[in-house]
């Protein structure tokens, strides 16, 4: 078995694997623990500007990312997108967006780990790991767009990277487009998905807790006692 | 008409002597925990005096409670939904922990592993979060007894709006204590901030809840509360509150707060009110007519129609029964004799306070008066402008009568009483100008002076029949049996290492690792 295929074919299914089986059973384990573990509390000031920063850009880079590697090519062609002006815009959105999200990571970074002895408190060896792969796969991410897309002259992941991706999950792993691809584009691939395997095991969790439910809500909400919430896995007396 | 029973509670501020046992008793039941070191559920503050967190009644910085918009509609202080929502990465009102206060506990290590020598060790204060030496600069308790008000005091805003120059000198000022609890609101404005939808209000008894299964940790209460009394447990990421007790509560027993209360100056009953009429009370234009208008939404237990409705709604008759014998409705509505704290954030708090008279009375006496001759105190009620607008600032909106009636009608209580057993006349004309009857002040007094713990105590059980929901719904959490603050990563992080009274790792960091993990 060929690295590629390791790396393109195999770790990608594990990931997603422990991805959507690690939310279940921590969404059924854990309902206590799922927050997002605000820290604003503990250190207000280094997280005024950087927070928001990070988390539009971030919110900004799911957005191009969907867009790049969902959508194929041909379907942006038909709205009348060619393939320059496609490229032209992904590169100015991406260049903004990523380098928003990266700037509010670094200033993050720095808050967390050097900025206040309080943070160490709260900062757990899952925090660690979340920080250093966001930052890994961020900055190789960037470095990706900067190297080969604005200084290198362009590259179309668009007919490779994002045909593989799609090929995944038909269950049909295209390995060979993906190793074709530049060495950083791959690297950003398989970081990516140690990213992703982490995710339900962290304070990441609470990406899916986004509280749109709160727009349509009437404002006092009335609970009978004993009808709230049950605790998900619950013990009978005498089980 | 949706008849509802709430749980309120009034407080006799001229009997709290501010020894904070109720603050300690408190503590040690709800928040000797790691996460909440420096939470409060109930704590008592010295007025006149900034408070903790500083400042809180500045909703121009905070943004708590309710306002009503251009066209006369209600919404929270902090923005429409949506708006908040965008807010949510960064949320500007919400307190820092140099608000409150940075707990400390004391290296006593140094004083048992000191070699000997010349001078005694001493302790050094450490924070309790990072375990670093940390000078005591500020507490929750910080201006007990008007100490540092030299400073401090100036910045009160309710000084500030009532535009006064405080006179600090020793023979002139004035101080008095004020306990703060969550005022389990009609309308809560931390129930209507939560993104999530984990706070809620009991429909039972109207208590107030944060649902810790569903709190995500946006914050969004805590800067909602216009009384900052929800906190965020930095341990665990979500928010916790006062729970009114309701374990005891639901056996018919008082809050810790109250039981333990030294003076005495704690009600605790049930009043009921009509759903219903909550949106429009809120919405009265005038800040000052919101008095009158949460009065107009209790309805009346003794009501034969109330009464009939309330059953037909399911209202227990044992619940209808506490409603009529409750103290608060005696107090707040029969008598009005209580008012609510800072009713213009339009919350409708159910913690209602009897104004103190103390300021007043000693006034009275250094203004060469007789503090229990009514003329002599009615003259002094209005003749102490700072006083009476002070307190009108705290429970009126700045409606000086009402505070002034109040003030009025408690001497009248006094006066009365002394005619009574002291000279055995009654004083027709004292009673007209108050406007009550003899047998009126005589029950006030009753209620207020000798104060049985039965009538300040009128707390009807949750029924049986829904013992075994109540009963699972408290002691299952995430699959853990026994209580629900034990489990690690609950809201308690890690029963284990939990010890009875204050649980302070004075080394912070390292125990914090082992409970803080995912």
């Amino acid at each position: 078995m060929s690295t590629s295929v390791l790396v393109f074919a195999v770790w990608p299914y594990i990931a997603l694997t422990v991805f959507v089986v690690g939310h279940v059973w921590r969404w059924r384990r854990d309902q206590a623990g799922w927050t997002s573990r605000t820290s604003q509390l503990l250190e207000p000031r280094g997280l005024r500007l950087a927070s928001p920063l990070f988390h539009f850009g971030a919110l900004a880079v799911v957005g191009g990312h969907a867009l790049g590697l969902v959508v194929p090519a041909r379907v942006t062609a038909a709205l009348g997108l060619t393939e320059h002006g496609y490229h032209v815009m992904a590169l100015v959105f991406g260049l903004v967006a990523g380098v928003a999200m990266a700037t509010g990571l670094v200033m993050l970074v720095i808050r967390r780990f050097r900025y206040s002895e309080r943070l160490r408190l709260v900062t757990t060896r899952l925090d660690w790991a979340v920080y250093g792969l966001l930052v890994m796969t961020a900055g190789i991410g960037l470095w990706a767009t900067f190297g080969e897309n604005l200084v290198g002259g362009g590259y179309d992941y668009r007919e490779t990277i994002s045909v593989w991706f799609r090929s995944l999950f038909v269950l049909s792993p295209d390995v060979d487009l993906m190793a074709a691809a530049p060495f950083v584009f791959r690297l950003h691939v398989a970081v990516a998905f140690g990213f992703v395997a982490l995710w339900p095991f962290t304070r990441l969790v609470h990406v899916w807790s986004v509280p749109l439910g709160y727009l349509v809500r009437p404002y006092v909400v009335y609970r009978q006692a004993g009808s709230g919430t049950r605790p998900a896995v619950t013990r009978t007396p005498w089980a | 008409m949706r008849i509802k029973a709430q749980v309120g509670m009034v407080m006799n501020l001229d009997k709290c002597i501010g020894c904070h046992t109720c603050s300690v008793t408190c503590k040690q039941t709800w928040t000797n925990r790691d996460g909440v070191e420096y939470v409060w559920f109930n704590n008592v503050e010295t007025k006149p005096g900034i408070g903790y967190p500083l400042r809180w009644e500045d909703q121009a910085r905070w943004k708590g409670g309710w306002e009503l918009d251009r066209s006369g509609r209600l919404r929270l202080r902090s923005g429409r939904r949506a708006g908040r929502l965008t807010k949510i990465f960064a949320n500007p009102d919400l307190p820092s922990l140099d608000d409150y206060y940075e707990p400390v506990t004391y290296d006593y290590d140094a004083l048992l592993s000191a070699p000997l020598g010349r001078n005694g060790p001493s302790a050094q204060p450490v924070s309790v979060l990072t375990g670093q030496p940390t000078p005591i600069t500020w507490g929750p308790n910080w201006e007990d007894d008007l100490s540092g008000s030299p400073v401090t005091a100036p910045q009160d805003p309710n000084l500030e709006a009532a535009q006064h120059q405080l006179r600090l000198e020793l023979e002139h000022t004035f101080m008095f204590y004020l306990p703060r609890l969550c005022s389990h609101c009609l309308n809560p404005a931390c129930v209507s901030s939560c993104p999530s939808g984990a706070m809620y209000k009991r429909e039972q008894d109207g208590i107030v809840l944060v649902d810790q299964d569903r709190c995500r940790g946006w914050r969004m209460c805590v800067s909602g509360c216009p009384y900052k009394k929800v906190y965020v447990n930095h341990r665990t990421g979500k928010a916790e509150k006062c729970t009114f007790c309701f374990p005891r509560i639901e056996v018919g027993q008082p809050t810790v707060c109250s039981q333990t209360c030294v003076g005495r100056l704690r009600y605790l009953g049930i009043v009921l009110y009509d759903a219903d009429r909550v949106d429009a009370a809120c919405a009265v234009e005038d800040p000052q007519d919101l008095l009158a208008a949460q009065r107009e939404v209790f309805l009346d237990p003794s009501d034969p129609a109330v009464a009939a409705e309330a059953e037909a709604q399911g209202v227990p008759r044992d619940w209808l029964d506490a409603a009529r014998r409750s103290p608060i409705w005696s107090l707040a509505v029969k008598h009005q004799v209580a008012l609510p704290l800072h009713p213009e954030y339009r919350t409708l708090p159910m913690v209602w306070y009897i104004p103190p008279l103390s300021p007043v009375l000693d006034a009275t006496g250094s203004l060469g008066g007789d503090d229990a001759d009514a003329d002599d105190v009615f003259a002094a009620v209005h003749q102490l402008r700072i006083p009476l607008d002070y307190l009108a600032q705290l429970f009126t909106a700045g409606d000086r009568a009402r505070v002034a009636g109040v003030l009025m009608k408690l001497t009248a209580v006094r006066s009365h009483m002394r005619g009574l057993t002291a000279g055995g006349k009654v004083d027709t004309d004292l009673l007209d100008r108050v406007g009550a009857s003899g047998a009126e002040l005589e029950e006030l007094y009753r209620l207020l002076g000798i104060a049985k713990m039965a009538d300040r105590y009128v707390v009807p059980k949750a029924h049986e029949e829904d013992a075994a929901r109540l009963d699972s719904w408290a002691s299952t959490w995430a699959g853990a049996e026994g209580c629900a603050l034990d489990v690690p990563g609950g809201p308690g992080t890690g029963g284990a290492t939990v010890v009875s009274g204050p649980s302070i790792p004075v080394r912070g960091a390292a125990g914090a690792r082992r409970n803080g993990g995912e």
